[in-house]
């Protein structure tokens, strides 16, 4: 008798005991990944579809060394997945901080002025429906280049939630706050730092965070339409004419996870920015 | 009108007819759809500078309305609210409120709030004496360990503390409180009011305050300014209270005029303008 066992300390610092006693936090999910994967493989397996297996990321010689060496750089369009990712991501990354400029900008406008809004929210809710595809004909033609014209479909696609959520956000700031500012005779300065920008910021990153989604779907789109640049986009349709199909299955993967990378780090940033709200 | 122009205690600068705060025939009337709604209707009072009063009446008579006309919230349909002989047009830091939902900044400390509006009110202080007078507010109502906390994390009692040292930080002529203590536990609430006289005693500011609570009325106010109901509301009677400053509710409640006085007022609500629970 050294020691009597405390189950919830030994549970924290034992790893086995705490899989143990957290099974359902991970064992169904691993079923459920398991069990798709299981059933696509047979379905591959069988040749009831012409989509390789996930097993194919290994099997097929060409993919197996794509997955190990994402950094690989032969210049031109011949570069490892995470050279692809980076050239899709400086895109997003471009046309996302615009976006978040502008509509961050314009939704504080549009926000404050009932007459704004009500002249420009038809229009914003009308566009906000156009789907990244569809802009990209429309791009091409304004711009004429390939680069310039996917930074344009990324910004175009990401500022309506960013606008829309922010001009709500600057609505719906209390009517008890502005009193207060109207009671201390706040300059404009003060109220849009002090008052303005905190009470608005939940919304303003709930913009954001359906904004970053929204980009990284557009700039996969948009890739795929323009042809002969860098980029994850290009290079799943890139495959595809080559009828190399088990890159493709290995370029989702990529995609999905920085897709889910990127939400993530949103919400991270959200958690921080705007505590206790 | 004489009668209600009568200082109720000796220490008063203002000569009646001369009052610091006037409602001059004020009345508000709203637009509706199925015509014009009189929420008020020829108000006439003076209020003396340094006077602590009260406002009773049932909901709907039109008291948030009254004040807010001296708060600068609302303007009158008709008549004018007097204050040092300009009428009252707009809000201002020399009539700050305490809100009845606190209205206090919620990404902020308890000393960021009172600071912010030191500094909305007077920029120019320098910053060591702004600091000084936050941390001197906040002692006042007992906040100082506190100070730190956001508010969110503040109970109601403590919030409601922040608010009044935030109103009392700026130094106003008015004093304007929507119902502050209506939230609170009856234990809070007495400790409140305790706190809120003493600061009142060494501030001098003139306190407006809405209430429905008599006992408090009556520990607080120099005058209790009792509303006939709704539509077309009126001032029904004013009530002066002359119990001896400082005031100590056990002393106050002893004195059988007290009773006399409560039970005025209790005739006043719930015998001759009884609230109509159809409304």
């Amino acid at each position: 008798m050294v020691s009597v066992p405390q189950p919830s300390a030994g549970s924290s610092k034992n790893p086995i005991r705490w899989l143990m006693l957290n099974r359902s936090t991970w064992l169904y999910p691993l079923l459920g990944i398991g069990g798709f994967l299981l059933v696509w493989q047979i379905s591959a397996s069988l040749n009831l579809t012409r989509l390789p297996g996930p097993l194919s990321l290994w099997t097929n010689e060409r993919t197996r060394e794509l997955l190990l060496y994402p950094f690989y750089d032969r210049g031109g369009l011949d570069k490892g997945l995470f050279w692809q990712t980076m050239a899709s991501l400086g895109r997003v990354a471009q046309g996302y901080l615009l976006a978040a400029l502008v509509g961050i900008s314009a939704g504080i406008t549009v926000g404050l002025s009932p007459a704004l809004n009500r002249a420009f929210d038809p229009l914003f809710q009308f566009l906000r429906m156009v789907a990244p595809l569809a802009w990209v004909p429309i791009a091409l033609v304004i711009f004429q280049k390939n680069q310039p014209a996917a930074i344009f479909v990324i910004f175009i696609t990401a500022i309506w939630p960013i606008l829309i959520n922010t001009a709500e956000g600057v609505r719906q700031i209390p009517q008890d706050y502005r009193n207060v500012a109207l009671v201390l005779q706040m300059s404009k300065g003060r109220f849009f730092t002090k008052v303005l920008i905190p009470s608005a910021l939940p919304y303003i990153f709930t913009g954001l965070r359906i904004s970053i989604g929204l980009a990284w779907l557009a700039i996969i789109a948009a890739e795929i339409v323009m042809s002969g640049i860098v980029g994850i986009g290009f290079f799943i349709w890139d495959s595809y004419q080559q009828n190399y199909l088990s890159d493709i299955i290995l370029a989702v993967l990529w995609i999905g996870a920085v897709g889910l990378l990127l939400d993530r780090a949103m919400a991270w940033l959200q958690s921080r920015l705007t505590p206790g709200q | 009108m004489a009668t209600m122009l009568q200082p109720p205690a000796a220490d008063l600068l203002t000569p009646p007819g001369d009052a610091f705060l006037r409602f001059e025939n004020v009345s508000k009337v709203y637009p509706t759809p199925t015509g014009p709604y009189t929420v008020l209707d020829g108000i006439d009072m003076a209020v003396n500078q340094g006077e602590f009063m009260c406002v009773i009446g049932h909901s709907g008579c039109g008291k948030s309305t009254l004040l807010n006309m001296v708060s600068g919230f609302s303007t009158p349909s008709s008549g004018q609210v007097v204050l040092h002989g300009n009428a009252i047009t707009k809000p201002g830091p020399d009539r700050m409120v305490v809100f009845q939902g606190y209205a206090l900044l919620p990404w902020f400390s308890a000393y960021d709030n009172v600071y912010l509006a030191i500094d909305s009110v007077k920029p120019d202080l320098p910053a060591v004496e702004k600091k000084e007078i936050t941390r001197e507010h906040l002692a006042m109502v007992g906040l100082t360990e506190a100070a730190d906390k956001k508010i969110n994390q503040l109970s109601g009692g403590m919030k409601q503390r922040v608010a009044i040292a935030r109103a009392l930080a700026i130094r106003p002529e008015v004093l304007i409180l929507d119902e502050p203590f209506g939230a609170l536990d009856a234990i809070t609430k007495e400790e409140l009011q305790e706190e809120l006289l003493t600061i009142w005693n060494t501030q001098k500011c003139t306190v407006l305050m809405i209430t429905h609570d008599i006992d408090e009325a009556l520990f607080l106010a120099d005058r209790l300014v009792m509303m006939t109901n709704g539509p077309a509301a009126k001032i029904g009677e004013i009530m002066e209270i002359n119990f001896p400053r400082p005031r100590n509710r056990e002393e106050i409640m002893e004195d059988p005029i007290y009773y006399d006085m409560r039970n005025q007022a209790l005739d006043f609500l719930y015998s001759r303008f009884a609230h109509d629970d159809t409304e």
